[in-house]
């Protein structure tokens, strides 16, 4: 990608430095062989002496075999109006600029541009890193992501096959107290409604032309398509604001004690019949759901607010300084990450994590709704109607019923004493 | 479940909500892009 210099003039309104996002992207990006955001190395040097500094065939059977080729002979090739040939001269009109000169200084963002449009993209002309976006978003996102749910759902169905239904294994006692409050539901569903429209209107935007325009044909789909952004870009507030709160709710409670090892050195009972470890109101599992949340569902955020606001919350090139920083770039075998970004090339990273990050995400939650729904007898009642079984909660949760009863208990005798 | 309908509800107005008011305070594309010389609006 090329290292912009184009002026931001009312187009940045804060640099965001989420560095979390930056690194754990650079990283994946890195590691995943990307080109986005990796400077191009040097292969062999070549010698240009022969074409006077222009492109030789080396170069180009370089290319052909997709070979990184140094482009610095090529980006520093822009002309030199300084040197321009007299008005009167033959081509001095063209101000010592010729045209591949021009086009080039404008592809590789040296070039300097006024444009009328307010936008703070609208002075890239070309941007040289957009196929590589491109082809990232169309190839390996789609293909991996999409595979990670098909995997995802194929494990759940062979869990499901395999144990069956976890059913309360004594006798349901018919007697039933309050899991979570009225509140707590609403901020759950508050924010769950939203994920499933998110997902899938965000699915929808990725796969919906390969998969969606075959199906229903080409105006269909571009209403489906047009209706699909409108409640992604507006449902992204509700669902941050369901997460805001159920964050503030339960965080409390998901602080991770020592009942969690226990909880996962069993598995938690769901590989085996009888096996109850205690917990308390959130078990070991449970927590790593609501962190998982928090953390994918504030990258998604983060991310998402970037892409609803274009080109005013510039997160990667800040992050990727801070990268650079560490020096974990050249640990890697990596040449520096760009710590200038161009307007798009921002647009096109914040688009390429939220993507990442929103696969994960529907990954864990598709576990998460397969056993709060089908997987386990009684969990759906706790967020339904907010009453569980005693009995399903002395085997899931024995922990808390114990501290809800004594709590209770310690509050009835004040009631007597007040009469 | 009085609760979850409340939520699936609170999700549409609070969607309804975001978009007009985004639209009025000046956030719009059209709004943000549009200029003496690039007229959108």
């Amino acid at each position: 990608m090329g290292r912009g210099s184009a002026r931001h003039e009312d187009g940045v309104v804060a640099m965001a430095p989420i560095g979390i996002s930056g690194l754990l992207l650079g990283l994946f990006l890195a590691l995943a062989g990307a080109g986005p955001v990796v400077a191009q190395q040097t292969t062999t040097p070549v010698d240009r002496a022969a074409t006077g500094g222009a492109q030789t065939l080396a170069d180009i059977m370089a290319r052909q075999q997709g070979l990184t080729v140094d482009d610095a002979f090529r980006r520093s090739a822009t002309g030199n109006p300084d040197a321009a040939a007299a008005a009167t001269d033959p081509l001095g009109t063209l101000g010592g600029v010729a045209d591949a000169e021009l086009w080039r200084a404008l592809r590789f963002g040296s070039a300097e541009v006024t444009v009328s449009s307010r936008s703070p993209a609208a002075q890239v002309v070309i941007q040289d890193g957009g196929m590589r976006w491109l082809k990232f978003r169309a190839g390996p996102l789609a293909s991996y992501g999409g595979w990670l749910l098909v995997g995802v759902v194929g494990l759940l169905a062979l869990f499901f096959l395999l144990r069956g239904r976890i059913r309360i294994e004594g006798a349901r006692s018919g007697v039933t107290m309050q899991r979570f409050s009225a509140l707590e539901r609403f901020a759950h569903w508050l924010t769950a409604g939203s994920f499933i429209l998110l997902a899938a209107s965000g699915l929808t935007l990725l796969f919906g032309r390969r998969a969606l325009i075959p199906l229903l044909g080409q105006d269909a789909y571009a209403t489906m398509a047009i209706g699909g952004k409108w409640l992604h870009n507006n449902v992204g507030w509700a669902f941050m604001l369901g997460l805001i709160l159920i964050t503030v709710l339960w965080i409390a409670h998901n602080i991770p004690d020592r009942h969690d090892l226990k909880w996962l050195a069993v598995g938690g009972g769901l590989f085996r019949k009888g096996v109850h470890p205690p917990a308390r109101k959130f078990n070991a599992g449970q927590k790593l759901i609501f962190w998982a949340v928090v953390v994918l569902g504030g990258l998604s955020a983060v991310s998402g607010l970037s892409l609803l606001f274009p080109f005013r919350l510039s997160l990667f090139g800040a992050a990727f300084d801070l990268l650079n920083a560490t020096g974990l770039p050249h640990l890697l075998g990596l040449a520096d990450l760009p710590g200038t970004l161009l307007p798009q090339q921002e647009m096109q990273l914040a688009q390429l994590w939220h993507g990442i990050i929103a696969f994960g995400f529907i990954a864990v939650i598709l576990g998460h709704i397969y056993l709060g729904s089908l997987g386990m007898e009684g969990a759906f009642d706790a967020m339904g109607s907010g009453q569980v079984d005693v009995q399903w909660a002395r085997e899931h949760h024995g922990l808390w019923v114990d501290e809800v009863t004594a709590a209770k208990a310690a509050a009835a005798p004040a009631a007597p004493a007040a009469e | 479940m009085k609760s979850m309908i409340f939520a699936f509800v609170a999700i549409i107005v609070v969607a309804v909500l975001a978009d007009v008011g985004l639209d009025h305070a000046g956030f719009s594309a059209q709004d943000v892009t549009s200029g003496p010389d690039v007229r959108l609006d």
